[in-house]
């Protein structure tokens, strides 16, 4: 099976982040850039799969030029290539373009099963796995807790609010996975040495026969106008409880008509 | 004025969720709001009432096997085309997964900018979002095409404004492509009468502190005393005190009721970005430094399993 895994490189999750002062864009020259934490359960279930099934696993990263070191971060896991689309004129690409330039990518490649996180920790917008199907006109099976594969015919599992739904497709599809589908592999030392080896195809925009002015700021289908810090905030009353800590909790709740 | 679509998310146990309200609460600020009933036969006819009750001036519903038998393709279909047909103000629909998947869908069938978690939308379509664990601000814009945003639960107070729409049934022009993701089964998992997580305006959340999964009970009394949702931390989820579907934080669900209450948990900075915009923040728990108390209005440094205890006692004395 051809597996190619979606990887975004994200400024850290557990450090501040900010949105840049001139353009508006994520703030990518100061942060700590780390894989997007959702894609290691996407690459962990393209190798358990190819495993099982036998086929290659490909890692897809769309990105500025330093992206190659969650590429090779990626590489270090297992799967066994790369292909980085990097272009100066993406900077300032919204999810649509972004899909546009994914799906060219993804229809290049002949997926048979394309796998990626079911968020990315920055954008936390969730639209890019059914735009890439709507764009490929494959079958999108989302929020994956469970995946199997017999042949081409793939079931998963996926959480709802009332519980869960057993969904089915064939391929080729997108499958987006959530963080307890499975527990991710650290790479090994060999992993990290046999990394450095593999082959990262890069692709440019020309590659893909899409036009700059297509994506980055000039085809954006939504801008941001202005943004600020939401005002931190501040500890209020703190108290030790000395046996009477739930009492005092709850004449606090009374006070703010809560009880 | 121009109709407002508003694209109805339902559940079959309680009927139109709170955030379809606030929908439509926001539609009626940016012209004539339109629900949208995408669902199994006679979602339509159960949902009306609610509805109108709310504003809305017009339904139109799309029903059957073909819309609910697949993941949200064939909605998308039905939406896209009723929009090319009225040519509205505004689509809104929920920040949920499969309100955001339907936009995501439109978004690329119209050629039209998407904005998610939306938690304010301005006449003009200038929309506000809270970013990066609720630490920034977003003024945006939808540049291309019309306003297609995702609202977030719990942003606009819903309010009723009484009207009585007339239900116009769509007919439904689903493609083979639309088919492609078909669902088996949908399994209900017990969760009794708890409002949903997103949408509760009390939550109460239990973290690695509170030991092990019995011990979530004490958690689940005090939610059910104060009619709230109960929430998880990730550090609980993963030791297997609590189910996924409850995680609050970076990877689970993002909440802003008015009343939050963790019990047991530090306060990473992981779960901090699925709570901080909560209105009012109460915390217990051991560790003094915790950095939970940073942000909570009221915190007691004590042992969980006194104080909590207490707190129920007490709620229950004053009642």
């Amino acid at each position: 099976m051809n597996i190619v895994v979606l990887v975004k490189q994200v400024p850290d999750s557990g450090a501040d982040r900010n949105l840049r002062s001139d353009d508006n864009t994520v703030d990518r020259g100061s942060a700590n850039n780390v894989i997007n934490e959702m894609d290691e359960y996407a690459i962990e279930e393209a190798l358990k799969i190819k495993e099982a099934h036998g086929g290659e696993v490909t890692i897809l990263t769309m990105g500025p030029e330093k992206a190659t070191e969650s590429i090779r971060k990626a590489l270090s896991m297992g799967p066994d290539k790369a292909v980085h689309v990097v272009d100066g004129a993406l900077h300032g690409s919204c999810a649509v373009a972004t899909s546009k330039v994914l799906a060219a990518a993804l229809q290049k490649l002949n997926a048979d099963l394309i796998l990626c996180g079911s968020e990315s920790t920055d954008g936390r917008v969730q639209v890019l796995p059914h735009m890439l199907a709507e764009r490929l006109g494959v079958a999108a099976l989302t929020g994956a807790r469970k995946l199997t594969v017999d042949g081409s015919s793939l079931t998963a599992e996926r959480q709802t609010e009332e519980g869960y739904e057993v969904v089915s497709a064939s391929t080729p599809a997108v499958v987006s996975v959530w963080d307890t589908i499975n527990e991710p592999r650290y790479p090994s030392f060999k992993g990290i040495m046999a990394a450095k080896k593999k082959p990262v195809e890069t692709l440019s925009l020309a590659d893909l026969g899409i036009a700059g002015n297509e994506v980055g700021f000039d085809g954006a289908t939504s801008t941001v106008l202005e943004h600020s810090k939401r005002p931190p905030r501040s500890g209020g009353e703190k108290i030790i409880d000395e046996g009477e800590g739930g009492i005092k909790l709850v004449e606090y709740l009374a006070t703010e008509k809560f009880v | 004025m121009a109709e407002v679509l508003v694209v109805v998310e339902a559940t079959k146990e309680f009927g139109v969720k709170k955030v379809t309200l606030e929908m439509l609460t926001l539609a009626r600020e940016l012209g004539t709001p339109s629900a949208v009933v995408l669902g199994g036969s006679g979602a339509a006819a159960a949902l009306s009432e609610k509805l109108g009750e709310y504003g809305a001036q017009k339904i139109y519903a799309a029903e059957g096997d073909e819309i609910d038998g697949y993941l949200v393709a064939p909605k998308a279909t039905v939406v896209a085309e009723l929009v090319k047909q009225v040519q509205p103000a505004a689509v809104l629909l929920a920040s949920s997964q499969e309100g955001k998947e339907i936009a995501a869908r439109l978004a690329i069938k119209l050629d039209n900018g998407v904005l998610t978690d939306v938690v304010g939308l301005d006449a003009d379509g200038t929309a506000t979002q809270v970013v990066f664990a609720g630490s920034t601000i977003v003024k945006s814009k939808v540049t291309r095409g019309l306003p297609l945003v995702t609202l977030r639960p719990n942003s606009v107070p819903p309010t009723p404004a009484p009207a009585s729409p007339a239900v116009e049934q769509l007919t439904v022009a689903v493609t083979d492509v639309d088919k492609l993701a078909k669902v088996v089964e949908r399994v209900a998992e017990q969760k009794g009468s708890r409002p949903e997580l997103t949408e509760a305006s009390t939550v109460v959340s239990g973290g690695r502190g509170v030991g092990n999964a019995d011990n979530f009970k004490l958690v689940e009394e005090l939610a059910d005393l104060l009619g709230g949702a109960v929430g998880a931390s990730r550090a609980a989820v993963d030791s297997g005190y609590y189910p996924h579907q409850f995680q609050v934080g970076q990877t689970g669900k993002t909440v802003s009721p008015q009343l939050y209450i963790a019990l047991g948990i530090s306060g990473a900075i992981q779960h901090r970005a699925g709570m901080q915009t909560s209105k009012t923040i109460v915390a217990v728990n051991k560790d003094a430094e915790a950095p939970i108390f940073e942000l909570s209005d009221f915190g007691v440094v004590g042992d969980l399993f006194k104080v909590v205890p207490q707190v129920t006692e007490e709620i229950r004395k004053r009642k």
